[in-house]
């Protein structure tokens, strides 16, 4: 009975020491490093903590933390304007993605069965190749002398400079993440009882209005989890602006990875990464909520 | 042959006088003219004609797959017709889509909106003709009244309970006043005793509303309770119409026969006939069967004689002898309480059903398993049939 229960109890053990081990650790580091300052050493930051001193050590390295970086966020517009933009880049990426995505999964749920599976399949055949593979063949699509330029040529348009500007970040952003809005939005389409439209005709809509009275509505779990199942990763993101933005792209991403690597400034990545997680809890709480509604509705 | 002179019988214990398909003069609301569908080559209905008269509340009764619910369907106008008109008031109701076709139609799995509330569930159609808010507020309470479910405004449907969905689905339904309400299988999903109540309620409803009913079901019971006239369909073709009484007391075939109640089917040849009576031999019964004379009997041929289970009596003494008379023992006795039925089993090895009424608490020599009895029933209690 006892052995039983630990049993039990380590069972439930491992995923909190995996999350322990390899998310609340790092995220602690992080933390401390964002309340580190800057200097010219190697690891290239202060305060360190020495043990060898015992308590006074511990008090001294805890004395030496501070909000500063934090309060240099505030007042450097760079950081501002970064962040602004990588929420701008993430909304409007995810209005464009839900413009294209729904009609694409509204198709497809009503597609005849035997053929949803295959228009599935090709959905998800993308990420059957490296996803940064997939990014470098966008530039070699989008470059001066790439294949739609090519193409515009060869009908008489063009050419069009589109690499290294922002409409080639919003394409890399809708190309990637299409079908994480696709995949909640079939979901929730798919499992749409069609007797609930025959009702609706019987009362007196017409298809359109149908749709807009009945589909749509039922629709919103699957719209809300598509839409923030994309936003959060791409406020975040990085190789996207980095390999088809310009230079004057800000985004959260790349300026964490600026800092880091470029200006050694672990303390200011750090904050960065942090204000960045903070951020996007708002939005991962709402996902989560909205996929509990989810699972209640399918019950 | 002498002159054949019957009494006029009055067929069932009901007597109604509304019978709108008896007058000629009278316009059907709804006329279904040899209306054929096929579904990838399957004959679902098969030249199906029928009128529906206004105020009528009409039962399409068949087992599933007899093409009942297409029928319906065709009306409402969720499937089109191969062959022939579905007509409405008059009015050829093809090329009308479902949103545009005045009749409404209560869904078996009713069907309601699970974003909406009951209230804006029952405003649907209303809001969907354009009606101004404080008409349709007015009409949500009235309808929210008439299926009793006052109170209940704002629960979504997922808060309710069997009884109480098919209640808003029924108020969603008729809110919009069609001119006719299309029900499919309304009550398939609820338990016995609200089954019983609820087709009550469905009559009352509909003499209060005056609206005509058009009800599909596979459920005998729920048909003849309800329905004003009932349509027994087979393979896509209507195989009897008529009052519930007319379709249970003078089914015109074994299938019919068979389908609504239960039923004893004896074969035998038609002998001779005096006018007033005809003498039938079978196989079944020493002395043959004695029936009242019908034009249907021809002498000779074979026919069946169908004799429901409770116009036959169970006699523990055997009777004089004489024709309708068959003797056997008892192979299973089922008391439902208001009902006994036995089985008896013939020295044929045929199995015959017998019921009777519990009309009183006591009884004098109770029937028990294994005993010799004798089975009558009256010259007039059997129907003859030829198909």
């Amino acid at each position: 009975m006892s052995a039983r229960r630990d049993r039990t109890s380590l069972a439930a053990l491992a995923p909190l020491l995996w999350l322990g081990l390899f998310f609340l650790f790092p995220f602690l580091l992080v933390a401390k490093l964002s309340l580190s300052e800057t200097t010219l050493a190697m690891p290239p930051y202060a305060p360190r903590l020495d043990w060898s001193q015992g308590m006074a050590g511990l008090r001294a390295f805890l004395a030496g933390l501070d909000f500063e970086t934090y309060a240099r966020l505030t007042t450097d517009r760079l950081y501002i304007v970064a962040y602004l933009s990588s929420l701008k880049f993430a909304a409007v990426a995810t209005f464009i993605l839900l413009l294209i995505g729904y009609p694409l999964a509204y198709a497809m749920a009503r597609c005849p069965p035997s053929l949803r599976s295959a228009l599935l399949m090709a959905m998800i055949l993308p990420f059957w190749t490296s996803f940064l593979i997939r990014v470098y063949a966008l530039i070699g699509i989008l470059k001066p002398e790439g294949l739609l330029n090519v193409a515009l040529r060869a009908v008489g348009l063009g050419p069009v400079s589109l690499l290294n500007t922002d409409t080639a970040i919003y394409i890399g952003l809708v190309y990637a993440y299409l079908p994480f809005m696709v995949l909640p939005l079939y979901a929730v389409l798919e499992r749409q009882q069609h007797d609930l439209l025959e009702a609706a005709a019987d009362l007196g809509c017409a298809p359109f209005e149908a749709f807009w009275r009945v589909t749509f509505p039922l629709s919103l779990p699957g719209v809300a989890a598509g839409s923030l199942l994309c936003f959060i990763p791409m406020v975040g993101e990085f190789v996207i602006p980095d390999l088809l933005g310009g230079s004057s792209t800000l985004m959260l991403g790349k300026t964490i990875w600026t800092e880091f690597f470029a200006n050694r400034d672990w303390p200011a990545a750090s904050a960065v990464a942090i204000v960045l997680l903070f951020t996007l809890v708002i939005p991962i709480v709402l996902y989560q909520r909205q996929q509990a509604k989810l699972t209640e509705l399918g019950r | 042959m002498t002159e054949r002179s019957r009494p006029r019988l009055n067929i069932g214990a009901v007597r109604s006088t509304f019978a709108p398909w008896t007058d000629p003069t009278a316009k059907p609301l709804v006329r279904f003219e040899k209306v054929v569908k096929r579904f990838d080559g399957e004959t679902a209905v098969n030249g199906v004609s029928l009128d529906i008269y206004p105020g009528e509340f009409f039962a399409l009764l068949g087992p599933s797959g007899c093409g009942k619910t297409t029928l319906m369907r065709l009306l409402a106008g969720f499937e089109t017709p191969d062959e022939g008109r579905v007509l409405l008031a008059g009015e050829d109701l093809a090329g009308k889509r479902p949103h545009e076709r005045p009749v409404n139609m209560m869904f078996q799995s009713y069907a309601l909106f699970p974003h909406l509330s009951v209230e804006r569930n029952i405003a649907f159609g209303l809001k969907q003709q354009g009606m101004a808010k404080d008409e349709i507020a007015a009409r949500v309470d009235e309808m929210l009244s008439l299926v009793r479910l006052d109170g209940l405004a704002k629960r979504k449907p997922h808060q309710l309970s069997g009884g109480q969905r098919q209640r808003v689905a029924l108020a969603r339904a008729i809110a919009p006043r069609p001119k006719m309400l299309l029900l499919d299988e309304p009550l398939a999903a609820l338990d016995k005793k609200l089954r019983e109540e609820t087709q009550f309620e469905l009559m009352a409803l509909q003499q209060q509303l005056g609206m005509t009913f058009l009800i599909v079901t596979h459920d005998q019971e729920e048909a003849m309770v309800t329905a004003d006239r009932i349509a027994v369909m087979r393979a896509g073709q209507i195989v009897q119409m008529g009052r519930p009484a007319d379709v249970y007391e003078a089914p015109n075939s074994r299938y019919v026969a068979d389908f609504i109640g239960d039923v004893n089917i004896f074969e035998g040849k038609a002998e001779h006939a005096d006018g007033v009576t005809v003498r039938m031999a079978s196989a079944e019964s020493p002395q043959g069967f004695d029936i009242v004379e019908d034009d249907k009997i021809e002498i000779g041929a074979t026919a069946w004689l169908a004799v429901r289970p409770e116009k036959i009596q169970v006699h523990l003494d055997e009777p004089p002898p004489g024709p309708n008379r068959l003797a056997g023992k008892v192979a299973d006795i089922g008391y439902l309480g208001d009902w006994t039925t036995y089985l008896v089993e013939l020295e044929s090895g045929r199995t015959i059903r017998a019921a009777r009424a519990n009309a009183s608490r006591f009884v004098d020599r109770p029937v028990d398993w294994d005993d010799q009895v004798w089975l009558t029933f009256a010259r007039d209690a059997g129907v003859v049939l030829t198909q």
